[in-house]
């Protein structure tokens, strides 16, 4: 086969739709307005006013929010290119970047696609097909099952031959989505179940493939561009070891420790097997890097990543504008020889999700999101926020949680690992969780810093990445005067009646504050007063006075706020008095300190919960979603532990398992329905 | 608007020893709340919690928004009236917001002598009904009560403003739309059957209310039928056979969250209209309103400097500021309510009389509610007095205050002698609510000039007897009723007969009329007709 036969004609063109949104549709968007491109948005309803679509010179609606119904209807999207009179589509990442269907359906229909030919991505899109061409291409692979035949009890035995754990994959997939890692042959039915029905649901295609699951690898991945000349350069690596689930969390490039020969023989390899492939425009060749310097080929992502910033950061290429000039059908910009690594990048992916909850995603009115340079004393040129939201915006349920990158350069690992840091105490986000607090317990970790990198750094760091349980009497006693000044203050209206601060006739107001982990409160119904993590906090104040007196257990507190400039505090507990930083996020405070950050859950206790809880024996939705699967039988009998009910949000799949021994009564909900957030799902009755 | 500015030195001695002296009686006041609002004692307390029954204030806590204010009235009601103790008259009164509506809330404490009706009880409860047809507010009575307390049956059943005119007014206040609501937490006997049987809506809690005109031991007297008190008329009696309650409650959580169900199905519009502001808080710090009043009521200050505390951004308009200038009149606003302030700074003159009845004209025409402070020794005497007509003119403030129909409020914040208590508004001249400062004193005149009139008087008799009177036994014959008029003009003797709604702390006096209009507000301002202006 020569390359020639695979690749449609050239088409020049001024105009450029971007299939995509969030961040990546709004980054592709930036260079191409830069190049003199007219640029086009794409949106479903749950985007309307999404920035993508702000931003946009012109933007066409695709359907509603669903993403099958717009940024994956594929005719939607070429309807939306011929009224806009589009020449070329950017697919950015994820939704239609990697679909040969689509890819072909834009050749049959003129207009040029930004990224390799569809048998290119047809070849990588199988993964197991892949490997087998890689093979014949002399790039090394990992032991693994790639076949057709996709039987339960062959896929079972292969996995016992390979030995576990094996790693599931669907064989379409990619992102972390219909993914698992299998322990022993006892649960692998279940991970199986699991990894089809997510991606099927993801790709429309169930098929897995199983792989040898490597102990402390690294992930290391080589960018490569390959041009419609036959000419293909790699752009060096990236390091994405520190990995959750799967999920890319920092990344950084180069990656530390690589050696030139190293460098060379990987990069070498990946260009190896773009060019295998026919490949044409950006791609990513993914390894596992072992300990000893052996390196496997995982799979190579045939569209621009998501971590790409730190390659532009240490080579100073814009890869978006190398993408459209080979689209254009110009040679690559540089050759090998041209490209330079200067310093060291990180990039930190900001998400909508809670970590204290099991990364949770999280929805809502962003209030708030900023990134304070000046006042970190940052510069523009040491610091990239790649972002797809701004404040005010929305926050779905629909798509994919993460809200920005927060890319940093400096001239070696260390000044930019610290640069990382002030970065990531700048960024300001009110409104909606986010990870922030867990991606700078991690990139403060000595682990992190030392290069303690494989891809399970998470899990062998859990205790220390993870927020602690239990805080000093101080910072309850101060996030507790934080939610009592909010109270004294807040009114609803100009009604001295809508005030919510205990006022009784000559008797100090009271209000009593129960403060707890985020992580360990569902929200104010759940916890109770006698949940061991919940800490009480009484606080009594006289009429006119600003002194509180705080009861915290047996011990007793005077204590004042202080409002200084911004969201600085100073706050004095028996004469003690201290600066910090204090936000507010509902009714989350969050407390920052030069020797770290608080977060604390508090709500009211004086008065009760006017509505019926029924913790005991409900179980509730924790997020908005859809109920994918009932486990058990109405009335089955199940032990503690037991999976009842799986349902899907945010594209993850979530179970509820039972609370205890006991029976389910009544499922509320059947396979498909819609659930919102705290719906009621299932009665269970535990036994006596 | 004009900012009142203040001429106070925090750091004078004067301000220093005021400051201390008032301090020390809101420091008392606030132990005599606290000591109150434990009800009948631990003994009694112990026994109601036993039988899974929140206490009263609780219940309170429960039924109104979370966190919101609660303007309890008459707290320190039959304090050191009766031979033994009635903590608030075995009844808590006062306004709440429940379900974002104002409503009147009556709440039995059966901690207190099983929660019976005393002479106060009987007006504390009713004072509590005038005030929530005046400012037109739903009722809700939460009711555990044992009914009339017997051995005082002839001060609380038969007159006109007895135990019977509890459900006089549920039904002429039903009869004007002002919702009542009852809900049954314990006994409803005999009369007290009456509450929820005459409420609009009434709930009851299971194997805890019980309602019926007759007791078990009554029944057993009256016809031989042997029953239990829930077999009689419990709640299963009077949810399911009787219909005399309308909602079954499973406890009293339960029965309060019912209880604010039913304000939510009110469909309540306020009715009252004011140009409303933003509310401000005062410029001037209010926290030294103590150093500024004291507890001697000789020494004299400058009333703007009150005003000033009080009133929204200490700003104050002031009406006729030179002429009568003993009363200082003038406009302001309190939590965003137009005001009419009317305050004394000093005897009342001819002229301040006039003054104030002219103001209080301008107030009615305007529909703009009225506040008095009240810190009056009484109208001028002496021959140049009464020879110009101060009768007249005190007349005319008198008839001005009387027919004013705008919302009134009332503050005692020192003397209220003679009939500067009724030119300013006293509790006979129907004010929406009316309070007394700590360092208040209310007599018909000073017990030094009481004492002086009488010794006076017993003077003239020794000598037209021609004996001879010393200074020493004049003293001794004085001193009586120097006490007795301390005694009784004391705030805490006013507010146990209920001559006023409470004794407040001076700090809390601009949330309280705050919330007093907010409250007013449920209610259309009538318009005014004065009588006739005696010239």
């Amino acid at each position: 086969m020569t390359l020639d036969e695979n690749r449609p004609e050239i088409h020049k063109f001024d105009t450029l739709l971007v299939a995509n949104r969030g961040e990546i549709a709004c980054r592709v968007m930036r260079t191409a307005r830069r190049m003199g491109l007219k640029t086009v948005a794409i949106y479903s309803d749950a985007d309307a006013s999404a920035r993508h679509v702000r931003e946009a010179d012109e933007a066409v609606r695709l359907g509603p929010a669903a993403a099958r119904e717009s940024y994956l209807n594929i005719e939607a999207v070429i309807d939306a290119a011929k009224r806009t009179g589009t020449g070329a589509i950017h697919p950015g990442y994820g939704f239609l970047s990697e679909n040969g269907g689509f890819v072909k359906a834009l050749e049959q229909a003129g207009i040029t696609f930004v990224g390799p030919p569809a048998s290119a991505i047809a070849a990588m899109g199988d993964k197991s097909a892949a490997k087998a061409r890689m093979a014949n291409a002399g790039v090394p692979l990992v032991p693994g099952y790639h076949g057709d035949d996709q039987d339960d009890a062959l896929l079972r035995a292969e996995s016992d031959k390979i030995g576990y754990p094996v790693m599931l994959k669907a064989s379409a997939g990619g992102g972390g989505k219909g993914m698992r890692v299998v322990e022993s042959g006892e649960g692998f039915k279940a991970a199986l179940d699991g990894c089809r029905r997510e991606s099927k649901a993801a790709f429309g295609d169930d098929r897995m493939l199983i792989e040898k699951y490597l102990v402390q690898p690294r992930h290391v991945e080589v960018q490569v561009f390959c041009d419609r000349h036959g000419n293909g350069v790699y752009l060096f690596e990236r390091d994405c070891s520190v990995q959750r689930r799967h999920q890319k969390v920092i990344e950084e490039a180069p990656a530390p420790g690589m050696t030139a020969e190293l460098r060379s023989a990987m990069g070498d390899a990946a260009v190896r097997a773009a060019q295998e492939i026919g490949y044409v425009g950006a791609g990513t060749v993914e390894f596992l890097l072992d300990a000893d310097g052996s390196f496997y080929f995982m799979e190579m992502n045939t569209r621009l990543q998501v971590e790409h910033p730190v390659t532009e950061m240490i080579t100073g290429q814009d890869l978006v504008e190398w993408q459209l000039r080979v689209a254009m059908g110009e040679k690559l910009p540089c050759t090998q020889d041209e490209l330079t690594i200067t310093g060291h990048s990180f990039e930190a992916r900001i998400y909508a999700e809670d970590p204290d909850q099991d990364f949770l995603p999280a929805t809502g009115l962003l209030t708030r999101f900023a990134l304070d340079l000046e006042g970190a004393g940052l510069s523009a040129d040491q610091v990239r926020l790649d972002s797809g939201v701004e404040s005010g915006d929305v926050v779905s349920m629909h798509y994919d949680p993460m809200l920005a990158k927060l890319i940093v350069h400096g001239a070696d690992r260390d000044a930019a690992l610290a640069t990382l840091n002030r970065a990531l105490a700048a960024l300001d986000v009110q409104g909606v969780v986010t990870n922030r607090a867990f991606l700078q317990r991690l990139a403060n970790h000595p682990g992190f810093k030392n290069v303690e990198l494989d891809t399970r750094f998470i899990e062998r760091n859990e205790a220390a990445l993870f927020a602690p349980r239990s805080y000093s009497t101080e910072a309850y006693a101060s996030a507790a005067l934080i939610g009592l000044n909010q109270l004294a203050q807040e009114c609803e209206s100009d009604s001295p009646w809508d005030r919510h601060d205990g006022f009784r006739l000559n008797a100090p107001h009271t209000i009593r504050i129960a403060l707890s982990d985020p992580g360990f409160s569902q929200g104010p119904a759940q916890a109770s007063d006698n949940d061991e993590a919940v800490v009480i906090v009484e606080g009594k104040r006289e009429s006119g006075e600003s002194l509180w007196n705080l009861t915290i257990g047996d011990k007793t507190l005077t204590a004042s706020l202080q409002p200084l400039t911004g969201d600085a505090v100073a706050v004095t507990l028996n004469g003690h008095r201290r600066r910090l930083q204090a936000r507010r996020d509902g009714h989350i405070v969050v407390m920052a300190e030069p020797s770290g950050e608080t977060r604390l859950f508090w709500r009211r206790i004086d008065a009760i919960d006017h509505g019926h809880h029924e913790t005991e024996s409900t179980l509730t939705a924790p997020m908005n979603g859809t109920v994918v699967a009932l486990l058990v039988a109405s009335g089955a009998a199940v032990e503690k532990g037991m999976p009842l009910m799986v349902m899907e949000a945010m594209k993850m799949e979530h179970t509820m398992t039972a609370p205890a021994d006991g029976s389910v009564d009544a499922f509320h909900f059947q396979a498909g329905d819609t659930v919102s957030q705290g719906d009621v799902l299932l009665d269970f009755a535990p036994s006596e | 608007m004009s900012t009142i500015s203040t001429q106070i030195n925090p750091r004078s001695d004067v301000f220093q020893a005021n400051e201390s002296s008032m301090l020390g009686e809101v420091t008392k006041l606030r132990q005599l709340t606290a000591a109150v609002a434990q009800g009948g004692g631990a003994k009694a307390r112990e026994r109601h919690e036993s039988r899974g029954k929140l206490f009263v204030r609780d219940r309170i806590d429960h039924l109104i928004d979370e966190g919101s204010p609660f303007l309890e009235f008459s707290a320190l009601a039959a304090h050191h009236v009766y031979d033994s103790d009635v903590p608030a008259a075995g009844v808590v009164t006062g306004i709440g917001r429940v379900s974002g509506v104002e409503c009147v809330i009556v709440a039995n404490d059966a901690t207190v002598k099983g929660g019976t009706y005393f002479p106060l009880t009987v007006k504390k409860h009713l004072r509590a009904q005038e005030i929530a047809r005046k400012h037109r507010l739903p009722c809700i009575y939460l009711v555990d009560s044992g009914g009339a307390f017997l051995p005082r049956q002839d001060e609380v059943f038969p007159d006109r403003d007895h135990f019977g005119r509890i459900f006089y007014n549920q039904a002429t206040m039903s009869a004007e739309g002002i919702p009542q609501i009852a809900v049954v937490m314990g006994s409803c006997t005999a009369g007290g059957a009456y509450v929820p049987a005459m409420a609009d809506e009434s709930i009851i809690v299971k194997e805890q209310g019980t309602i019926f005109l007759g007791g078990p031991p009554l029944v057993k007297a009256a016809t031989g039928e042997s029953i239990s008190a829930e077999d009689l008329g419990g709640a299963d009696v009077h949810a399911k056979i009787s219909g005399v309650a309308d909602h079954y409650a499973e406890n009293d959580a339960h029965a309060l969250q019912l209880a604010r169900a039913c304000v939510s199905r009110l469909n309540w519009q306020k009715r009252g209209k004011l140009a409303m502001q933003a509310p401000k808080p005062p410029k001037l710090d209010p926290t030294e309103l103590y150093g500024i009043v004291g507890t001697d009521l000789k020494k004299p200050y400058d009333v703007r400097e009150v005003i000033g505390r009080i009133v929204d951004s200490s700003d104050f308009d002031e009406f006729k500021r030179y002429y009568g200038d003993t009363l200082v009149t003038g406009f302001a606003h309190i939590h965003g309510h137009p005001v009419g302030i009317v305050a004394n700074n000093g005897v009342l003159f001819s002229e301040s009389a006039v003054k104030g009845a002219h103001f209080i004209e301008l107030c009615a025409q305007r529909k703009i509610p009225l506040v008095f402070l009240q810190n009056i020794t009484g109208f001028m005497v002496g021959s140049k007095y009464e020879h110009e007509g101060i009768a007249k003119h005190g007349a005319k403030l008198v008839t001005a205050v009387a027919c004013a129909k705008v919302p009134k409020y009332t503050v005692l914040i020192g003397g209220s002698f003679g009939a500067g208590n009724y030119g300013m508004c006293g509790r006979a001249y129907d004010p929406n609510l009316l309070f007394m400062w700590p360092n208040a004193r209310i007599s018909v005149m000073g017990g030094e000039q009481a004492a002086g009139v009488l010794s006076q008087v017993k003077r003239e008799q020794h000598e037209r007897e021609g004996r001879e009177w010393g200074k020493e036994e004049e003293e001794a014959f004085k001193q009586p009723t120097r006490d007795q008029y301390e005694h009784q003009g004391h705030p805490y003797y006013a507010s146990a007969r209920l001559w006023d709604d409470g004794v407040i702390d001076p700090l809390q006096t601009r949330d309280v009329l705050g919330l007093s209009l907010a409250a007013a507000m449920n209610a259309e301002v009538e318009e005014t007709r004065f009588g006739v202006f005696r010239m």
